[in-house]
């Protein structure tokens, strides 16, 4: 049947792939513990991928100064040997237990997971677009106040207000310039932070008279039933004048929010998991906490904690994963067992 | 040393100021809420404040990429600034600034 819901089956499934869930699949695999991960961005790295590609991080230990784009990349490099399977672009949304004890994930884009154990790397929480404090705005969310564009022929023939200033904006003004009635981008300055290219195109079509650039802020939203007819803006030293759209897509860049996990049965305080640090494990057996996410006494949000928290988990994690298997600590140097799985072995 | 923070309810708050601390390092070492997300490595405007507009002058101006970061902030004004680009010195003693929208 084409229509049924593939179940992937893992051994442990990771909410969240920035370094520490990555680094999580090292330790787990060098246990025999085979990874699938979960991460809302489009792409590995978690904050090191969203926040600071390109900004130095200078206390990875043995690695004097790397970027975060960097230290995704080698940690990529390091895991490769275990094969991890990733879903991208998708939130971890359900967990629940399945007849025969394990947890079955589900993702808000239906991917299903099931795995023995679930280790929640997840960080500062999700990664989901900044809500602009515009009263009543939550009333036009989906239906015609938009802060991603799923499909372009949506906005086919609409009057489109676009607000932001960096590649977002940029680059869905001139994609859907062509189709749209009438694009008006809205950004606070006169300046962008995007593709020189986007820019130079973006100030050529406000040239041609083909679409509008407004210097303002969004002071309010109007309309019926979902449906905005106008959106207020206040251009510096004027009064707030109306502007007619139908449809508006704000980029103002990302938050994080800690998103479903909190609805995943485990105990939360102040949206953080609380774990005890013999293992990182949660209240819940079979479920972990590592990196940012967790709380126990002591804690220090450092990327070399969550390190450590995910050498720790794995070998919990194995006594679930390999309950007839007796745990046996080895050293990469030296054990041709962990070399093979490594794949540096002579053989 | 101290700063004057006034929180989203309008209730102003007196804290307690280091020298070289970032002022979103203050706020949250003084118990108010900041989000502060990326942790102050001006990579993500949810630290954004309002200087009260009688202590503008004695900060150094914002730089391009403080600037460009507010771009990702709301209701940004002439006296919007990321709390964790302002390190405070003596002279800042008696700051005050106001918590911004997106910066809780």
């Amino acid at each position: 049947m084409s229509d049924q819901i593939p179940i992937h089956s893992a051994d442990a499934v990771i909410v969240g792939a920035g370094p520490v869930g990555l680094f999580a699949v090292f330790e787990l695999g060098l246990n025999d513990i085979k990874c699938h991960l979960v991460d809302i961005l489009e792409r590995p790295g978690g904050q090191c991928a969203e926040l600071y590609p390109e900004k130095p991080i200078y206390d990875i230990p043995a690695v004097p100064i790397c970027t975060g784009t960097e230290l995704t990349e080698k940690l990529l490099e390091q895991i490769k040997p275990f094969e991890p399977v990733f879903h991208f672009g998708q939130m971890a949304e359900k967990l629940e237990k399945t007849p025969d004890g394990k947890w079955r994930l589900t993702t808000d884009r239906g991917t299903v997971i099931e795995a023995k154990v679930v280790v929640i790397a997840a960080g500062g929480g999700s990664f989901v677009p900044k809500r602009p404090p515009i009263k009543g705005i939550e009333a036009f969310e989906g239906k015609s106040v938009f802060y991603a564009v799923r499909k372009m022929e949506q906005f086919r023939d609409k009057t489109i207000l676009i607000a932001g200033g960096g590649d977002s904006a940029l680059d869905w003004t001139i994609n859907l310039q062509p189709i749209a009635k009438r694009i008006t981008l809205v950004h606070r300055r006169d300046e962008f932070r995007a593709a020189p290219d986007s820019i130079l195109k973006m100030r050529a079509l406000v040239a041609e008279g083909l679409m509008d650039l407004k210097i303002a802020n969004i002071a309010a939203v109007n309309g019926v039933d979902g449906k905005i007819n106008e959106v207020v803006l206040q251009e510096e030293g004027k009064q707030p004048h109306p502007l007619a759209c139908d449809s508006l897509l704000a980029f103002y860049g990302l938050t994080m929010k800690l998103g479903p996990v909190a609805n995943f049965g485990i105990d939360l305080h102040q949206n953080l998991i609380p774990v005890n640090t013999a293992d990182f494990e949660t209240n819940v057996p079979t479920i972990f906490a590592i990196g940012d996410i967790n709380a126990y006494p002591g804690k220090m949000k450092l990327i070399l904690s969550g390190f450590h928290e995910a050498a720790l988990m794995a070998k919990k994690a194995f006594a679930y994963v390999h309950p007839d298997r007796r745990y046996r600590f080895q050293y990469t140097t030296s054990s041709s067992d962990l070399q093979h799985k490594l794949g540096v072995d002579a053989a | 040393m101290r700063i004057y923070c006034t929180d989203m309810e309008g209730n102003e708050h007196e804290l307690q100021a280091t020298e070289e601390w970032s002022v979103m390092e203050i706020i949250r070492e003084g118990g108010l809420p900041i989000l502060a997300q990326c942790g102050g490595s001006c990579a993500c405007a949810t630290c954004h404040v309002y200087v009260d507009p009688t202590w503008k002058s004695k900060l150094p101006e914002p730089n391009e990429e403080e600037v460009g970061m507010l771009d990702g902030a709301f209701d940004v004004t002439a006296d919007s600034r990321l709390a964790c680009q302002i390190i405070f010195n003596k002279n800042l003693d008696g700051l005050k600034i106001k918590l911004a929208p997106g910066s809780i």
